[in-house]
């Protein structure tokens, strides 16, 4: 099935970042918020949002329900589980532990 | 997300589908509100198609996945021990199929609404008498026609009123062609309508058509009949046909599945009451069942009451008239005491369903029996199966499968188990219900039964498969998932573990198993004493011929004619007649006084027979002798005039009447009328013999010289195959007198054989239980004891090895068992002895507590016991101490 790559690994650690500052989330707000704290640097693609979304949730990382808007519409929002925190933080650490790596390869090589 | 979810989510494929198309359609409304152009929304998003594929996937695919290699997995083990699991399906198989079966018969003859507008509010009335001699309630429901016009005018208003006769069978011409049998029910002409039913063609019985005695000759043809009979020709409507002596215009077709209202009996043709002209009037010809609708908001006792109160005047009536003055004190406040009740006929009413009530609930009931067998057979290979897989389990917990994962492992290997069994039982099902259907009517009035496979079969043997695969799935399951990796892949598990359980399912198998073996005895005892009673007579190679006239009795002289036409036939040793045969089901009473005596509890039997009955039945001779042409039975002429005739008695008689001395040449009165008793001198003597049914107890009977009269019934004895004169006779008959009807030919065998359908029904199935329920124990037990001797097998090496000798190890194997086998047997036999009243009504001359009754199940299971145990103990005996511990 799917690859773990490490793009598909940094959209879900964003993701999850997003969540655990600002949930409940729809999708669409996922991605602005994205957008606009990385000053439009990271565009997330819609194609690969959702999927990703549905996956953390089939692993229990974040769990979603619906909300019903002002319009009588209806929208799925998502927010994080106990057990996604946890995912963050080593996810968060491990980012920041090969971020650092890289960050000294490019520096002193 | 749950595993519930994801489980529904399977189910609900649709809904999940939507639920993400909503989702991406808000997030394209979103960014639309937000500016971005529709264009560049959609391109970002790709293909919507593939989108959704991709999500459902997601949330789909991974339980599908484990579900599918699960059981691929659970193939693969059931492979594995091909033998063993051969022996589980197949044990299943024949229990869930026998089951399957039980269930059909007992739905198509007891609990099948008929198809007709709300069956429920439908009932029958029945006038309940206890039987004086043991309170039992004895329900009478056949009626005559004045009493159906006095109760219909009592209950008017407040419910409908329905003739619905029997449906027996007649010959009718259809064509130009041989008279065919047709099943022919009377029904009045409300009864469609209240039914709600449609005509499949032409039009059905209306109240019109039942409003003249013998004014409208037309019939409706059931949907069944107008196919097998017409291939479903509309043009059949308004053909003619005669019965009876009468034509009959078909004016319609029932509609299909609607075969009358007699579970047993596919009608073929239904008529108006009112064409059964000469029973209109005829007070005590009681030839059909009375049916009630209450009206909407009337109940059943509001319908009973008045009736009960008509019925009490009568009783008064017939009391002071002086009618019952000789009837003994306990049958006179029987029938003082009467009851009119109505009972529900939602499911049909016929004498079928009250034959076989009992039987077939009994057969039920061992059936299940069986099938509990069955699945802790089943239950205890799988636990024995899944012990042998300790470490493989504690491997796949140990490498962090869930518990759940495990017992969906072990579940879904039992459901397979299950779901193929079930499969193999509905086949068996299929092809044994009818074969038991084959056996509950004598052969030349078999009964019929709608069986198709409907939802509630099905729905029935679904849910027996799931209930069987969660009872014999869900302890190895749960076992399997509690494995401590540990304990058990150190091979260190307690050798008695698991034991408890295995050990009170044998006990259990072993109680059911005894009480099915005890049940098997009783019935096929009572089948054996019923088929080797003397009957007094020969049946075999007797023909039976019933004849008869329509109108005016004819002289003796006449039926003592063919009597001799039908002698000097070819092939034919002896014949005489009757008034009727023995154990053709009917009987006549009459009071008898001896002078100087107090009057007997229970009236004596009667029955005419022509000079030469004796012979030809073969009833030994003892003292005086037969009747001549000239003899009369005593009888009443006119208003009060008293004529003295001759008698024969037997044996019962003269122990009765006479302290068993021989009463020929002594003369006894016969009573004729109220208080008029006529002399009969007693001519001759013979042995007893059986009237009225085989389960009876010889009564006193006096046979008296036959009369004039409008049917009597010939009895011919053949030399070879009786059936096979049988076409010869009825053309002799027919050449000599044109205009006699002939109702029946069959042989004395067959009514003999009628008489105990039932209970070779019982003893033929029970006695296939009891085997199959004793290989399933023997299995059971054989198993239980492999496997704990293959736990065992490390301590009795070590015992061996200390120096334990063979029978110090045999005994330590078996002995537990052996308590256990014992305390089962002793449960079973327990239930069996209580459960005695709900099956001595069926049972003849044997007794529940009979040691013979007890002693030979327990003799029996005890050798299957010893059996069974025999290869497990030659295997501990055989075990090798270097080698067992080496392997270890």
């Amino acid at each position: 099935m799917a690859k773990t790559d490490s793009l598909q690994g940094s959209l879900d650690l964003l993701v999850l970042k997003v969540l655990s500052r600002r949930a409940p989330l729809h999708g669409y707000a996922i991605i602005s918020a994205i957008e606009e704290i990385s000053g439009e640097v990271l565009r997330v693609e819609e194609g690969s949002l959702y999927p990703a979304l549905h996956r953390m949730e089939e692993l229990d990382l974040i769990r979603a329900k619906w909300v019903t808007k002002a319009a009588g519409r209806r929208a799925r929002v998502y927010e994080l589980t106990p057990q996604g925190a946890k995912q963050l933080a080593t996810e968060e650490a491990r980012w920041t532990a090969v971020t650092g790596a890289v960050q000294r390869v490019l520096k002193l090589a | 997300m749950s595993w519930m979810t994801r489980f529904s989510n399977l189910f609900r494929q649709r809904r999940l589908n939507s639920e993400i198309e909503e989702e991406l359609a808000a997030h394209i409304e979103e960014a639309l509100q937000r500016g971005r152009s529709a264009e560049e929304v959609r391109k970002a998003f790709g293909s919507p198609l593939h989108h959704r594929e991709r999500s459902r996937d997601i949330r789909l695919l991974p339980w599908l996945d484990t579900l599918a290699s699960d059981v691929v997995f659970g193939w693969r083990q059931l492979n594995k021990h091909r033998a063993v699991s051969a022996a589980a399906i197949l044990s299943l198989a024949l229990a869930t199929g026998a089951t399957t079966a039980a269930f059909r018969l007992v739905d198509a003859v007891l609990l099948r609404p008929l198809p007709v507008a709300e069956p429920q509010r439908l009932s029958y009335l029945a006038i309940n008498q206890l039987d004086p001699r043991d309170g039992h309630p004895d329900y009478r429901d056949d009626f005559d026609y004045p009493t159906f016009r006095k109760y219909a005018r009592t209950v008017a208003g407040r419910g409908d009123l329905m003739v619905v006769g029997q449906s027996a069978p007649q010959e009718a011409i259809l064509g130009s062609d041989a008279p065919e049998k047709v099943y022919l029910q009377f029904l009045s002409g409300n009864v469609f309508g209240v039914f709600g039913l449609r005509p499949a063609a032409g039009r059905l019985l209306t109240e019109g058509d039942d409003d003249a005695p013998g004014g409208h000759a037309v019939a409706v043809l059931s949907h069944d009949f107008w196919t097998r009979r017409f291939s479903r020709d509309p043009s059949a409507i308004g053909k003619k046909f005669r019965l009876g002596g009468t034509g009959y215009q078909i004016i319609g077709v029932a509609p299909p599945g609607f075969t009358g209202t007699e579970p047993g009996v596919v009608t073929d043709i239904f008529v108006p009451a009112s064409m059964n002209v000469r029973a209109l009037d005829s007070p005590g010809w009681s030839w059909f069942r009375i049916w009630v609708r209450p009206k909407e908001g009337v109940s059943r006792e509001q319908i009973a009451q008045p009736l009960q109160a008509v019925l009490a005047l009568e009783t008064e009536a017939s009391i002071k008239e002086g009618q019952l003055s000789d009837m003994p004190k306990q049958a006179f406040d029987a029938y003082r005491n009467r009851t009119v009740e109505l009972l529900p006929a939602g499911s049909g009413a016929s004498d079928t369903q009250r034959e076989y009530r009992r039987p077939l609930l009994i057969l039920a009931v061992l059936v299940a029996l069986i099938l509990l067998i069955a699945s802790a057979n089943v239950g205890n290979l799988l636990t024995a199966q899944a012990a042998a897989r300790d470490r493989e389990m504690a491997l796949r917990v140990a490498i962090g499968a869930g518990q759940w994962r495990l017992i969906q492992l072990v579940l879904i290997e039992s459901a397979l188990l299950a779901v193929i069994a079930s499969i193999l039982g509905a086949l068996f099902s299929w092809w044994s219900a009818p074969w038991v259907v084959s056996m509950l009517g004598p052969s030349d009035r078999p009964v019929k039964l709608v069986l198709d496979v409907d939802w509630r079969a099905l729905a029935f043997s679904f849910a027996l498969a799931a209930l069987v695969s969660l009872f014999f799935g869900l302890a190895p399951a749960l076992r399997a998932s509690a494995v401590k990796p540990m304990s058990a892949l150190k091979g260190g598990l307690d050798p008695h573990a698991r034991s408890g359980w295995m050990h009170s399912l044998v006990t259990l198998q072993v109680a059911f198993c005894a009480l099915v073996l005890f049940m098997a005895g009783l019935f096929v005892s009572t089948f054996e004493r019923l088929s080797h009673r003397s009957l007094g007579f020969s049946p075999r190679g007797v023909l039976v011929l019933e004849a008869g006239i329509r109108g005016k009795a004819l002289p003796l002289e006449v039926w003592s004619q063919l009597a001799d036409v039908l002698r000097r036939s070819p092939g034919v040793e002896s014949a005489a007649y009757a008034g009727w045969m023995p154990l053709s089901g009917n009987h006549w009473t009459g009071t008898v006084r001896v002078p100087g005596q107090a009057d007997q509890p229970s009236a004596p039997y009667f029955l005419d027979v022509s000079p030469g009955y004796f012979s030809t039945m073969r009833i030994g001779w003892i003292d005086g002798h037969d009747f001549r042409p000239s003899d009369v039975p005593p009888k009443l002429q006119g208003e009060a005039q008293l004529v003295g005739g001759v008698g024969i008695v037997n044996e019962a008689f003269a122990r009765a009447y006479f302290d068993g001395q021989s009463p020929v040449g002594r003369t006894v009165a016969v009573r004729e009328g109220k208080n008029l008793f006529a002399p009969m001198q007693i001519v001759g003597y013979v042995r007893d013999a059986c009237y009225s049914n085989v389960r009876e107890k010889v009564r006193p009977t006096v046979y008296v010289p036959i009369e004039r009269n409008n049917g009597i019934t010939y009895i011919v004895r053949t030399a070879g195959d009786p059936l096979a004169l049988a076409p010869v006779l009825r053309s002799e008959i027919r050449q000599a007198r044109p205009d006699l009807l002939i109702r029946g030919i069959e042989t004395q065998s067959a009514l003999v054989q009628r008489q105990m359908v039932r209970e070779r029904l019982l003893a033929t199935l029970s006695m296939f239980f009891a085997m199959v329920a004793l290989v399933l124990a023997l299995v059971g037990l054989y198993g239980v004891l492999n496997y704990s001797v293959i736990r065992q097998r490390r301590e009795i090496g070590i015992r061996m090895t200390l120096g334990a000798r063979p029978g110090q190890v045999v005994h330590q194997v078996t002995s537990g068992l052996l308590g256990l086998v014992c305390l089962g047997m002793l449960l079973g036999l327990a239930g069996g002895v209580a459960c005695q009243r709900f099956v001595e009504t069926i049972l003849y001359e044997v007794k529940a507590t009979d040691p013979v009754m007890i002693g030979a199940p327990l003799l029996t299971l005890l050798c299957a016991a010893l059996l069974a145990a025999l290869p497990p103990a030659i295997r501990a005996v055989r075990i090798d101490p270097a080698q067992t511990l080496r392997s270890e």
